[in-house]
Parts: structure tokens; sequence; C-alpha cells
């Protein structure tokens, strides 16, 4: 296993781990208002135990146990939106590949159009016609990761299906669909999955974008994001509260990056990333 | 996306070559205004910019909430009370060198209360029964009733006095009778305004020869751009935790004053369960109220237990009628069969205040067992048209502006939903009171039946915590009526 791997892997599985333990156990439950205790600093004495070891906000909530929470929050809105626009982006690309001819142009246009469009745009445009909350920002990292995994797959896909293994199925009369199932899919898994840890990522940051402006999940549902507007103008008295979930979104951030770029060495066989 | 832009506001704010020769100013506003013309329009950021620097009344409210002569230099009342006789100053001209005489007078409180008023405070001019213009110095005022805040009303930006000529396209190219013109109105950024040479009173013209309001939303830009300089006043700074900041520095003054915007939590008592009144009374029992200031607010902030400011007359004390008391609280719910608590969703505009009173409120609830749902809700556009006008809504959360505004809950299709018929007399006898003891008698007992029936939740009125470079001197520190008066403001030799 090599070190970027391992980075990865134990970031990502500290945040899982930190995420499933706030659902059961934080210090502080972390909705509770501590209005006597407001706005202290981490680590600060007299406080009734458990409250503010990472600090208070301005309603005197516990910053540790909603940034534990926010983690969950996160995930769940990091992994639905991968996972969606992970699997339509996928059979669009192979379907794609397999269609070649006019379905490959117009659906590689159509994701040019998409990509054109800037994700924190298209989740103002669904926050408009949704509303907002969670199911908002799955849905629109969602439909912006379709493209990304599209042209992932269908670069993929093209080369595998020029490979003689193909031919041969293709000769022993399997179809386009069983094909791109059963042949080319396997094949190129290993580059998918890199691309969702990556992606991982990128989820987790614009998640976090989203409640910055108020298009994530809504309150009492502690976010990264809310956390960090609701920071902004405390930032002189009580910097902690923009440090410590900012933190956290570079730590996650960081983690699924790594991931990706640990699996990516292991799995691409032209050798590792330089 | 629009923090972004803000941001890069301050920082284009904060440039160097904003720094302003000392008859200027540059005073920052949250809010832009949407026309320029307060007979009009109800929003109050309209009068913030125009009242008494563009636009003068027959009589105006001083910084105390007085009523003072302006373009009326005196009046009478009939004994009746039902005529008021002023005598209107002489020599007055409009920016556009139209005269100001009774026939203007008698002009714009016609337009005001005629038929195709959109006039925000109409209800103000309908107790008038004619206007009379006598004679070029003499406006008489018939009334149907004797209306004991008719003068106060005359006060406010929704009563100044406009010329015929001119009137229509004053939402744009305002023309008053004000020390000040509009030179430029950059939408989106500033209104410019350069004192007027010809205004009619030489000997009380302002001091500062030309003022700027400019138009940032977000709080922490307008900070930035005070400490660089791009601002020289933000009278109503948004965000309460960055005051104390400002009241620690030398080189600016922060005045911590009464408004009177009063942040109550309307619910639509038209439909269950907030028909009941206990269940009003339940959830008005769970919310600590200064508590809720502290964390709002930072403390900053006055409880108040019905729809009337503290500086409103005959202001009562009704924070105690039904105050903090989480047991109560749940014993009411389960006496009103919601022995297990109750769900509903409340509309939040964006405003600071708003969201955060709204998480305060939500965790409050979730104390007596109420699972509230915050359902954010763009202010004004989505607000006017689902909560004002559609009445689509449970609860929501608002800072009514106007001063003594407590008669919206006689309106009958206001969107509280509450029919109390002896409120309805209480005010009705109040807006007819002869003198002012009878009036704020009556008043008292309006404030008392919201105190016990909360067809809203009274929560807090807000500071005006005005903060400006020291130095400058003259601007209010209180808000009897939302506005920017500048007549006054001059800066330190």
């Amino acid at each position: 296993m090599n070190r970027r791997l391992a980075i990865g892997l134990a970031v990502t599985g500290a945040l899982v781990a930190v995420a499933l333990l706030s659902l059961a156990w934080t210090p502080e439950p972390p909705t509770r208002l501590h209005i006597p205790f407001k706005l202290r600093p981490p680590l600060a004495g007299g406080l009734p135990a458990g409250l503010g070891l990472l600090g208070t906000d301005n309603f005197g909530r516990d910053v540790l146990s909603m940034t534990m929470a926010g983690a969950w929050t996160s995930l769940l809105v990091a992994l639905p939106s991968v996972a969606l626009g992970g699997a339509a982006g996928t059979a669009l690309g192979l379907a794609a590949a397999a269609r070649g001819g006019w379905f490959d142009a117009a659906a590689m246009r159509a994701c040019d159009v998409v990509f054109a469009v800037p994700p924190i745009l298209s989740a103002l445009l669904l926050g408009t016609l949704l509303g907002p909350g969670r199911g908002t920002a799955v849905a629109a990292i969602a439909l912006f990761l379709v493209p990304v995994f599209a042209r992932v797959a269908r670069g993929g896909a093209r080369r595998v299906w020029t490979a003689d293994y193909v031919l041969a199925a293709r000769a022993m009369g399997r179809g386009a669909f069983g094909i791109a199932w059963r042949n080319v899919l396997p094949n190129i898994a290993g580059l998918l999955v890199v691309q969702a840890s990556i992606q991982l990522g990128l989820a987790v940051l614009t998640e976090a974008g989203l409640g910055y402006i108020g298009l994530g999940a809504p309150p009492p549902t502690p976010s990264w994001g809310r956390m960090l507007a609701d920071a902004q103008t405390f930032l002189g008295p009580a910097p902690w509260l923009a440090i410590v979930p900012g933190a956290a979104v570079a730590l996650a951030v960081l983690g699924f990056n790594m991931l990706g770029d640990g699996l990516r060495d292991r799995v691409d066989r032209r050798g590792p990333a330089p | 996306m629009a923090r972004r832009a803000v941001v890069l506001a301050a920082l284009l704010l904060a440039s160097p070559a904003a720094a302003s020769p000392r008859t200027s100013a540059v005073i920052g506003m949250s809010v832009e205004p949407t026309g320029l013309d307060p007979t009009v329009a109800a929003p109050v950021a309209i009068g913030q910019v125009t009242w008494q620097n563009v636009y003068q009344g027959l009589v105006r409210l001083d910084r105390r909430g007085a009523v003072q002569p302006q373009l009326a230099t005196g009046w009478t009342v009939s004994p009746d009370g039902l005529a008021y006789t002023f005598s209107l100053r002489t020599g007055v001209r409009f920016h556009d060198g139209e005269v100001f005489d009774a026939a203007s007078a008698k002009f714009t409180l016609d337009r005001a209360r005629g038929p195709a008023s959109t006039n925000p405070q109409k209800q103000f001019f309908s107790v008038i029964d004619a206007v009379e213009a006598p004679d070029p110095a003499t406006l008489v005022v018939r009334l149907k009733q004797p209306s004991a805040n008719l003068l106060y009303w005359l006060g406010w930006p929704a009563s100044v006095m406009l010329a015929p000529n001119s009137a229509d396209a004053d939402r744009t190219d305002p023309v008053g009778t004000g020390p000040f013109k509009v030179a430029r109105w950059v939408k989106g950024d500033r209104v410019e305004l350069v004192r007027d040479p010809g205004y009619w009173d030489a000997a009380h013209a302002p001091a500062l020869e030309a003022a700027t309001f400019r138009f940032v939303g977000d709080a922490q830009a307008q900070a930035t751009a005070l400490r660089a300089g791009g601002l020289d006043a933000v009278p109503e700074l948004s965000a309460p935790e960055l005051f104390a900041d400002f009241k620690a520095d030398p080189r600016f003054e922060a005045v911590a004053g009464d408004t009177e915007l009063k942040v109550v939590a309307g619910m639509n008592g038209a439909k269950p369960p907030f028909d009941d009144v206990r269940v009003r009374r339940a959830l008005m029992m769970a919310v600590d109220r200064r508590a809720l200031v502290d964390a709002v607010s930072s403390g900053f902030g006055t409880p108040i237990g019905s729809h009337y400011a503290p500086d409103d007359p005959g202001f009562l004390d009704l924070t105690g009628a039904l105050p903090y008391d989480p047991a109560k609280a749940r014993a009411l719910l389960a006496e009103a069969s919601h022995p297990d608590g109750l769900s509903f969703a409340i509309r939040v505009p964006q405003m600071g205040y708003a969201t955060r009173s709204a998480e305060i409120l939500q965790a409050m609830f979730a104390d007596v067992g109420v699972t509230m749902t915050i359902l954010p809700t763009e202010f004004p556009a989505a607000w006017i048209a689902d909560v004002f006008k559609k009445h689509d809504f449970d609860m929501t959360i608002v800072a009514h502006a106007e001063p003594l505004d407590i008669a919206i809950y006689a309106r009958p299709d206001y969107y509280f939903g509450f029919r109390n018929s002896a409120f309805d007399a209480a005010v009705a006898a109040a807006e007819r009171a002869p003198d002012p003891a009878a009036r704020n008698a009556a008043y008292g007992t309006a404030q008392r039946i919201l105190a016990a029936d909360v067809p809203a939740l009274y929560l807090y009125a807000i500071p005006k915590l005005g903060v400006w470079t020291a130095g400058l001197r003259g601007l209010w520190t209180d808000e009897p009526i939302p506005s920017n008066d500048l007549t006054e403001v001059r800066w330190d030799e």
C-alpha cells in the first residue's frame, strides 16, 4: 500500500467513523442552546462538563458536537449524490461508447452544456424550483457529476471496445448491452472508483458551499457550510467558529483526494502519478 | 455567489479614492429603496433616503418623535376636532422652481386618499372628508371623525408634500421642497444627493454640500468599509456582534438607540392549531425573550410583550403577561389536546435577525415538544406573495418597522387572521380620542388584549446600532420613524 492511499484511507475512515459516532454520541446534543455560555473559546474553563471542548457558538451550542454531526450531514449529501451522478453518468458514457455516431455526439455535447454551468448556479436554479434542503443539494451535485462520469466511462469504454475479447464476444453474438455490462464495465471499474473518491471530495466541498449560501439542509441540522456562514461576522471575536468547520471541510476534501490518488496509483497500469 | 459579490463591493468601497472632503458624507444602508417616492410604495428604505432630505411635510417628526411645524407654520383645530386649519409657509419652492402653496398641499392629500392611491399608509387619510384651499397660505382639512393621530401621521414619510407637475415622476426623479436634490441614482449601488442652492430656508441650510447613500447588504462588508473609510456612517449596523468592536475603537462613535422595529412571529390565526388561543399562549410561554435577545442580538434590544415599541405613546411593559414558563407551556398544549406536542413550519426571511431568532425559537419550542421546521422565504417578494397576500403559512417572523402600527390587528384581511371586536373598538377609540391621555388609555387596552391573545409572538424591539466616524455630528441616535435625516449632520472643524 502506498503512502497516499494509507493517508487517504485513514482520513476518510476517521471521517466516516466520526459521522457514524455522531449518530449515537456527541459530547452535547448538537442543537442544544446554552445561551449563558455563548462564544466561549476552546477549552475555556467554567463550563458544564462536555461543553465547549472546541468552543461554543453565538447561541452557546457546542462546536465540536456540531462539527461531528456536520460530518454525517456532509456524507449524507456527498455519498448519494456521487452514487446517483456516478451511476447515471456511467450509464450514459457506456451507452455513448457502445452506440457511437450521432448518439455519442449528442450525449457529449449535452455533457458540455451541463459542464458549462457552474454547480453552484445549477444548485441555485434547483433551489428555486425545489426549495432548499438536502434533496436539492443531492440533485444539484448529482446533476453536475453526470458529465464527469460520462466522460470517464466513455473514454475508458472506447478503449475496451477495440479489444480482441470484445471482438470475440461480438462474434459470439452478444448484444451491445451485454458487452457493455459484462465486458466493458468490469474493465473500467477501477477508473470509476478512482473518479468516485475524488468526486466525493468535491461533493463535500460543494455541499459546504450550498450550506453556506443557504441551500443545504435547513436548521437545526448541523452543517459545515452553515456553520461557516454563521461564523462570518464573528471572525474577529470568535475565530474558532470558522476554523473548526473550515478545517473539517479541508481535511475531508484532502482525505478523499489522497484516497483517489492512492487508488489511481494502484489501478492505473501506466504507473504512479508523478 | 451573492456573498462573494458583497465582499467584492466592500473591497471596491474600501479604495482610498473614496476619502471624502469634509463637506460630504457617505452613509451605508443595508437595503436599497425600490423607488424614491415614499407616498406610493411601502419599503421603509424609500423614506430612509428621501424623508427630510429631499421631501418635507406639512409637519415633521423630530429626533424624539415629537411633531414640529415644517411647511405649515402653525395650525388650529376646531372645538369638535373635525377641522384643522393650517397656515402655510410662503416663499417655499420645489427643486424645479414650482411654488409650494395650499393648492399643492391639497393636491398631495387628495392624491394620497384618492381611489387610485397606492400610498402605503392610505388608511391615515381615510378619515379626511374634504381638503380646502381658501387662499394660497391656508389649508383646511375636514375630517369625518376626530383623529388624535392626524398631525403625527402627517409627519410621516408617506405624507410628504409633492408638486402637481412632477408627482408622477417622483418614483425615479424626485422633486420635493427639501434641502437636498437627488443628483444621481446608480441602481444597485448608491443614491447621490447634492445641496439645493435654491433651498427656501437658507438660514437653516444643511452643512453638508453632498451626501451619498451606499447600499451594502452584508454586515461584514459594512464594517470593513467603515474601517477603510469608504463609508462614514452606518446608521443601522445589521450585525450586533460587530458593534462592540466599534464601541471600543476611538476612531468611531457607536451609539445604541431605540427604534420602532418590533420583531414578531406572526401566526396564522385563521387555521388550526393557531386558532386555539391556548396553543398561541403555550408557544409564547415557551420563549425566553431575554435569552433570545442575548443570543440573537448580543443583548442589544428590548423584550416586548405586545405589538408596541417602548417609544410609542402610552407604552406598557407586558412581557410579564405570558412569562417564560416551559412547564406551563406543556400543560397548556396538553389542555389544547396536543399532549404530544405539535409540528408546523415557520417562513423565515433572509435577514439575520429573522434567521437567528427562528433558530432560537426552534430550540426553545423543542423543549416543550413542539417541532418547528424552518422554511427560508425570500423577502420581500416571496414573503409578500405567500404570507402577506395568500396567507399560506403557519408561522412567520418579521420586524414591523412602522411606529404606532398596532392598528394592523384591526384590519380584517391582515396576515395574522386575528379578529377581536374588543380590540377593534379599542383601536377605533384611540384613533378618535380627543386628547393624548384618552388615546394612550385606549392604546393601553389594545396592548393588553394583544399581550393576552398573542396573535403573534412578541419578541423584542430592535435597537438602532449606529456607527459613524468620530467627528461626524448630528445623525439621529434614536429612530422614532425609519429615516436618515441629514439636515443637521456636519463634520467637526
